[in-house]
């Protein structure tokens, strides 16, 4: 019978069936950070519980430490130091591999999880992480899960899941200049709504996904959690395999080979069934930007605040938005002044995210009274920046250039934006005070970010590049 | 984890879509690697008057003298979206809070629930805003029924079925813990990695 990788990728990993749709699903990876991972690994020394498995466990400092320059285990987070340090004690004795403060390879987890090959086609991942599904893009079965379910699966390998249903999203055609992964998903969870997901696992195809680089499709899946899904998944393909070769935690030689010919399997046969299709047409589509608080508040950046019915939302939610985000309806989004610029997060900070914003911010100024500040997702990502003397085009245009980490996008290293101040932010999510008390977020693509801080404003990062 | 088989108790409406863990405790407020002292930090940013401040915000419906103690919340459509922090589960449970009624909840958060002893109930949009309006009439008095064991919610006379799996049903009304529960089944699970570890070698680090 005719399969979907999901199908696929679940069998293979079903130890037992529990009774009604909950079966008990093998574990390959497990990722911690300090935030959340500290409490499982403390929670289960306090039960005497051993982790079964701690080779196939890895752990990041990423959600609390800071980001600013000379950083060390301080953090103004208050309370943050004790979190990087029991999690560093908790996961050094259980024999796990810690990707420390000052670690060469340290950065938000679900960018160096691809990045060192620890993520692979066929696997299933888990983290205390909703961003976890951003790791299906590399054809694996990763979902985000809370402490508790950590505990489980550091303790027995495995997770009691309910299986979810299948949905196939298809981004047909060639995208415009301007358009990326990230207005690909912006587009879609404005469309079918921030719960329209939710249930389903959902898998990303069509001949737009196709033509997506490996970090363009880790930014789509990355939002697969603001669509409320169990989680998002791409099929590996070439671009894949190409991607993991060498990388150190993946196969290396003959094993390598053997198990691209196993991944080659996982794809959606012909004529199987979803529970649910979707399909957008990508060539229709413009940069997007979000103008309320939920990332289904999103319109083409030359577009204006919606009204009430265009909004397609309850009319207390609507109004609520509006007050927190001080807009009026008909607004156009490009008239609206700024006061901050962020590029990082799960979502956009990779290298490839860098050097597009660097592309736009080359040989200009970000605007006077904005504060602009970059992260890059992983100091492999930093060095290389600098190897390709990014970080002068960042510093040169007036942007603050970190260490790697989570940040601002919410308040991580205790740090966050002022009150009602509007950021523009290449972040997932734009909740009320997500990003500081009463932050006005609006979040879109990196290149919409770099133009807007250069403008002062919300700005088509078309007309940048046609002035160019 | 204690057990739960019938709760009637006062419900607090906050009939919101969206309602996010960022919202339901944020970061601010989990100072410490610990499951608990976080029921101070439940829905800081709404509850209190000012940022990191504890003066109550009487407009808050928590706040109000007719909602004290109650344990059921009345919620919008994908209630507990966002980050994956089970710190917002814990809260509500310290705070006391043993059933969430939302059309629909962010998957995390539901399973965050299950292995704390919250009943998330799923019932539609409708019924949960005729239960608000009933309950806002006199709050105190007009306490909600859940019960797990019958699958219903009663409210005003109304009587509601919701549906739940039973394996998180069973979770719930035994009280059980899932890390003993699963290694009853170590055997099965041993046989599975040889047989994994021979067919996909790479796996096994």
């Amino acid at each position: 019978m005719a399969r979907t990788l999901f199908d696929k990728l679940w069998s293979q990993h079903e130890v037992l069936t529990l009774g009604g749709s909950v079966s008990l699903i093998a574990i390959d990876r497990i990722f911690l950070h300090e935030r959340t991972g500290s409490v499982a690994l403390k929670s289960l020394r306090q039960a005497a519980r051993p982790v079964v498995d701690p080779s196939r466990v890895f752990c990041t400092m990423d959600h609390i430490v800071d980001t600013l320059p000379g950083r060390g285990d301080d953090t103004r987070m208050p309370g943050g130091k004790a979190f990087i340090v029991e999690t560093r004690e908790a996961a050094t004795e259980a024999g796990i591999r810690v990707f420390d403060v000052r670690d060469p390879q340290q950065g938000i987890v679900h960018v160096i999880s691809p990045e060192l090959g620890i993520v692979l086609p066929g696997a299933t991942v888990v983290c205390p992480d909703s961003h976890t599904c951003t790791q299906g893009a590399m054809g694996a079965l990763a979902w985000g899960i809370g402490s508790t379910e950590a505990e489980h699966a550091l303790a027995t390998g495995t997770l009691r899941v309910n299986r979810p249903k299948t949905m196939r999203v298809r981004f047909e055609g060639p995208l415009a200049p301007g358009v990326t992964a990230k207005d690909l998903t912006l587009a879609l969870i404005s469309r079918h709504g921030s719960v329209g997901g939710n249930g389903y696992a959902v898998e990303f195809a069509g001949s737009a996904v196709r033509s997506l680089e490996i970090e363009a499709r880790l930014t789509l899946c990355n939002m697969a959690t603001e669509f409320s899904a169990f989680t998002g998944m791409i099929a590996p393909d070439d671009k894949t395999f190409e991607y993991l070769r060498g990388r150190r935690y993946a196969p290396q030689g003959e094993l390598f080979e053997r198990a691209v010919a196993q991944w080659r399997e996982l794809v959606t046969d012909e004529g199987a069934r979803f529970d649910r299709e979707i399909t957008i047409d990508v060539g229709e589509l413009a940069p997007m930007i979000t103008w309320g608080t939920s990332p289904q508040h999103a319109v083409p950046v030359t577009g204006a605040v919606p009204t009430l019915e265009q909004s397609g939302t309850p009319r207390e939610a609507y109004e609520r938005a509006l007050t927190y985000m001080g807009l009026e309806p008909g607004t156009r989004l490009d008239q609206l002044a700024i006061d901050a610029a962020f590029i990082g997060s799960c979502t956009n900070s990779r290298i490839s995210d860098l050097r597009r914003a660097a592309k736009i911010l080359e040989g200009r100024k970000v605007a006077p009274n904005v504060r602009a500040i970059c992260v890059p997702g992983s100091m492999t990502v930093k060095r290389q920046a600098e190897a390709e003397g990014l970080d002068q085009v960042f510093r040169d245009a007036g942007f603050e250039w970190r260490e790697s980490g989570c940040s601002m996008c919410f308040f991580a290293g205790g740090e966050s934006f002022g009150t009602r101040e509007r950021v523009v932010s290449s972040t997932n999510r734009n909740f009320e005070s997500r990003q500081g008390p009463e932050t006005r977020t609006h979040i879109a693509s990196p290149e919409t970010v770099a133009a807007s801080a250069i403008a002062g404003r919300l700005a088509d990062v078309r007309e940048i590049a046609a002035a160019a | 984890m204690e057990k739960f088989d019938r709760l009637t108790a006062v419900a607090a409406p906050l009939l919101r879509d969206n309602i996010d863990t960022d919202a339901i405790i944020p970061s601010r407020e989990m100072k410490s690697v610990s499951k608990t002292g976080l029921a101070a930090g439940l829905f800081a940013g709404w509850r209190y008057t000012t940022i990191g401040g504890r003066d109550p915000d009487p407009q808050f419906v928590l706040n109000k003298p007719a909602y004290a103690g109650a344990r059921i919340i009345l919620g919008g459509s994908n209630f507990g979206c966002g980050s994956s922090r089970e710190h917002a589960v814990w809260a509500l449970h310290e705070y006391g809070v043993r059933a969430v009624i939302a059309p629909t909840f962010s998957p995390i958060f539901f399973g965050n629930c299950i292995r704390n002893g919250i009943v998330p109930v799923r019932l539609p949009a409708e019924t949960i805003a005729a239960i608000a309006a009933w309950v806002e009439q006199d709050p105190a008095r007009h306490q909600v029924t859940v019960d797990l064991e019958a699958q219903t919610v009663a409210a005003g006379g109304a009587l509601q079925r919701f549906e739940l799996d039973d394996e998180p049903r069973a979770m719930l009304l035994e009280g059980l813990d899932a890390i003993d529960l699963t290694l009853k089944q170590r055997p099965a699970i041993e046989a599975f990695r040889n047989r994994d570890q021979a067919a996909r070698p790479w796996i096994y680090l």
